[in-house]
């Protein structure tokens, strides 16, 4: 019905999709799933008409496919239930199914109605209650994806492509979810199901495509895998010696984070970090891995539990206090959160320090550039000049950067998420060293990986969380990628 | 499953004053009514002269031009964004409309009125181009051509002034007539505001101007033409403003280059105060208007108590300040849940 072949892009130097490729047909539903990064989402958007591929071909119907929009896209009959469900939380339900596509009466005119009653009839098809006329504002998740779900329906969409749809639903709301997709295929509709949690694919996909680093792995029908070989299929690829951790003296305990839990996001997560240790928090987007992280750092509360540093307990919600304590967070965003991108690069790297630099309340400016000079020259960040703005280092040395302005607080316990996402291979093996070397110098590092090897490679013990809890932690010698894997994918029985 | 249970517990309360939160939203007219039948119920037990025929026809009338501003500036914040050039508009068309009776005293009133539109429109093509084309926030590009417009109206008309002596009868007639007691400026506002609110809510072009201020992304996401869509709110709101440039001179019979100066600071405060969320999305043309309405009656509400305009000046900017917080404290009411489901991924 809907084929999409060989496709490939770019977005700057990073290869998003290098060779995706599926075939979708009528009354079947297909499974899409892949690591962080595997470039499922790219193909979703391309279908979706939001990115033009670069090479490759579209194919609808046997004919060739140009989709310059998400209109064309829609008007081919593909509709997109997006993670995020793209609602007007001012319209009401029954104006967001029939955006764009109101039934007019004469003189052009909204039948509001007709609106209405179709909106019902199809949430009747459904099988659902749902007022067409509240407004989408407050919905829930769930509801959402069903006003998504009905607008598909009304422009009678053949193809529904669904991105991550059970990520933030319940037990209950995916069951629901699952028997509207069985009715969907039962119409002679075809789904395309994106997700990570591979017991949902094996429970509803008639076929399976596997997708690793941007390339379409394999596609076959599920009673020829299993969820064992699906694994397999997306993690195999070879271990690289990038990775050099330093075996170091694990000390103390810095790092004490007991039964944290923030409603809804994450629940009663415990482990520690020593100093000397890398600990890694792996697990899927979502899984909470960042909230954690967050809240350790006090830029979110939490509800319950406690974080302990050096046995002190850290009070909820207080960065200042955290970074008292001697907590360093390079967060996962640097152009967002961890740099000022305006401000010079010797600037940023102060900003953090300002204490130790300022004389009598004024910032010497001798002293801030001997200052950042220092650090600039022990990570050996490559930049013109220090006074260049920020923005124009490469990522690799803005992410430096953000590593001098944290390793010049000289932290206790450094928190770094996804610290090699989107830079290069060079510097990479770089932050690596450096990460290492801190270990050495008896620093307490957590960090947050989506990168398998990364975490296999430099992890002295990896705490795996797969939907806001902790799955399993293992030590270094017995994690390897399938076990992890099945951990992040909640495909094994929860830990003691 | 305990956290399921503990959802459903903590939906339960917010479900029913999503309700009230909901009503409130959408019948926010009804609050603007109840302020001006107390507004004006307290001030004519004061004075009882304030309810005469005379003294409502000037409220109708000082009002209708603001009120007929602000549909458009509706239109444009509905939108997520801002026109603070209507009242350089204003003025030039104002000016413009006088020196062309002045050098041609018997031009019909259609002539007038089109060219007036035309002005108005043409300032609108130029803001809603830069800020559709060149993605310039629009008030940055609102702001700068509202002092280019009153730039070039101040160069062309100098110190010169356009009195009511040059303006023919038929045209100053519209500032004062009426007809059943009702002056025709109100007439004109009401008909308007009429015509948009039910052009508002009707038709699939205003639809998107909703969806647009609503999400923006989600907008272009749903195949909604956002930029011509923009560019189409910031022509009516300039065109409206050029009309309402004939309209002013109609009313106050002479021009000269500060005609119509910082009408975009009360037109704005119409519309907020009128429940137009001023970060698009959510309003009605009517709101606006009985928000101008609102705004104008209290003004002469404290001159009549005898209350220094400064006064009023300073109540119409506290009101201001509580729609906003008004808009504000729902927001909050209505997102919670919405909010830690969001925190819930990524």
């Amino acid at each position: 019905m809907l084929a999409l072949e060989h496709a490939e892009k770019s977005f700057g130097a990073v290869h998003a999709l290098e060779d995706g490729d599926i075939a979708l047909f009528a009354g079947e539903v297909h499974g899409l799933v892949g690591e962080n990064g595997a470039g499922k989402s790219t193909l979703v958007k391309i279908l979706a008409g939001v990115h033009r591929p670069d090479a490759g071909r579209l194919v609808l119907d046997g004919e060739e496919a140009i989709f310059d929009n998400a209109k064309q896209s829609q008007a081919a009959g593909i509709a997109i239930i997006f993670q995020e469900p793209t609602l007007f939380p001012d319209l009401s339900v029954a104006e967001n199914i029939f955006v764009g596509m109101q039934p007019l009466k004469r003189f052009r005119r909204i039948d509001g109605r007709r609106m209405r009653r179709e909106a019902a009839a199809v949430f009747e098809q459904l099988g659902v209650r749902l007022d067409p006329d509240r407004l989408a504002r407050g919905l829930s998740i769930a509801d959402q994806q069903l006003v998504e779900i009905a607008k598909a329906l009304t422009t009678n969409a053949r193809v529904i492509v669904m991105d991550e749809p059970t990520a933030a639903l319940a037990t209950t709301e995916v069951e629901r979810l699952f028997s509207i997709v069985e009715t969907l295929r039962a119409r002679g509709n075809s789904v395309l199901f994106v997700s990570h949690r591979l017991g949902e694919i094996f429970a509803i996909c008639q076929r399976v495509t596997v997708m690793r680093d941007g390339r379409h792995v394999l596609t076959k029908p599920i009673d020829e895998l299993t969820i064992q070989s699906v694994i397999r299929a997306m993690v195999g690829r070879d271990m690289d010696a990038l990775f050099p951790k330093v075996p170091a003296e694990s000390g103390r305990v810095v790092l004490k984070v007991d039964r944290l839990t923030r409603e809804g996001v994450f629940t009663d997560v415990s482990f520690e970090v020593r100093s000397g240790e890398i600990v890694a928090l792996a697990g899927l987007v979502g899984a909470g891995r960042t909230e954690v992280a967050r809240a350790i750092f006090g830029i979110d509360r939490w509800d319950a539990g406690s974080v302990q540093i050096d046995g002190k307990s850290l009070p909820p919600g207080s960065p200042t206090r955290a970074m008292a304590a001697g907590i360093g967070l390079v967060p996962e965003d640097r152009r967002q959160q961890g740099l000022v991108m305006d401000f010079s690069i010797e600037r940023n790297i102060v900003l953090a320090s300002l204490d130790s630099v300022r004389r009598a309340g004024l910032i010497p400016r001798g002293a801030e550039r001997r200052f950042a000079k220092d650090w600039a020259v022990r990570l050996q960040l490559k930049y013109g000049k220090l006074t260049n703005p920020v923005w124009m280092l490469s990522g690799g040395n803005q992410q430096k950067a953000v590593l001098a302005k944290w390793l010049a607080r000289r932290p206790t316990l450094l928190i770094v998420d996804e610290p090699t996402r989107g830079i290069d291979v060079g510097t990479k093996a770089e932050v690596h060293r450096l990460l290492s070397e801190l270990a050495a110098r008896g620093v307490a590092v957590l960090m947050i990986s989506s990168e398998l090897p990364e975490v296999l490679g430099m992890a002295d013990r990896v705490v795996v969380l797969f939907e806001g809890r902790v799955m399993r932690e293992f030590a270094q010698a017995e994690a390897d990628e399938d076990a992890i894997m099945r951990a992040a994918t909640g495909t094994v029985e929860e830990a003691a | 499953m305990t956290t399921l249970a503990e959802e459903q517990k903590v939906a339960q309360p917010r479900a029913s004053s999503h309700h009230v939160a909901e009503l409130l939203f959408r019948f926010r007219e009804l609050g603007i009514v109840l302020a001006l039948v107390i507004v004006v119920g307290a001030t004519t037990i004061d004075n009882h002269l304030f309810l005469s025929a005379t003294s409502v026809q000037q409220l109708l009338s000082g009002a209708a031009i603001v009120a007929l501003l602000a549909i458009g500036e509706t239109i444009v914040v509905v939108t997520r964004n801002v026109d603070l050039s209507i009242g350089s508009v204003l003025g030039i068309s104002a000016y413009a409309v006088g020196v062309l009776y002045r050098d041609h005293p018997h031009v019909p009133l259609l002539v007038v009125f089109l060219l007036a539109l035309g002005i108005g429109a043409a300032c609108g093509v130029v803001n809603g181009l830069i800020v559709t084309v060149a993605r310039v926030p629009s008030l940055v590009v609102t702001l700068g051509t509202l002092y280019i417009i009153r730039g070039i109206d101040g160069a062309w008309a100098g110190g010169n002034q356009v009195n009511a002596s040059m303006l023919p009868e038929s045209f100053n007639k519209i500032g004062y007539g009426t007809v059943a007691g009702i002056p025709y400026l109100g007439i004109i506002a009401i008909v308007a505001v009429a015509i948009a609110t039910y052009a508002m809510r009707t038709f699939r072009t205003a639809r998107d101007f909703y969806a647009i201020g609503s999400d923006p992304a989600a907008a272009r996401l749903a195949g909604i033409p956002v930029g011509p869509r923009v560019f189409l709110a910031f022509v009516l709101s300039g065109g409206i403003a050029g009309v309402a440039g004939a309209i002013w001179l109609s009313y106050f019979g002479s021009v000269d280059a500060i005609a119509g100066v910082g009408y975009e600071f009360q037109v704005i405060a119409a519309v907020v105060v009128g429940g137009v969320a001023i970060f698009g999305g959510s309003g009605t043309v009517l709101g606006a208007a009985l928000g101008a309405l609102l705004l104008n009656t209290i003004n002469s509400a404290l001159v009549v108590v005898n209350v220094s305009s400064f006064w009023s000046q300073a109540v119409a900017g506290a009101l201001l300040v509580a729609a906003i917080a008004f808009d504000r404290l729902i927001a909050l009411r209505v997102a919670p849940v919405l909010r830690t489901r969001r925190r819930a991924r990524g």
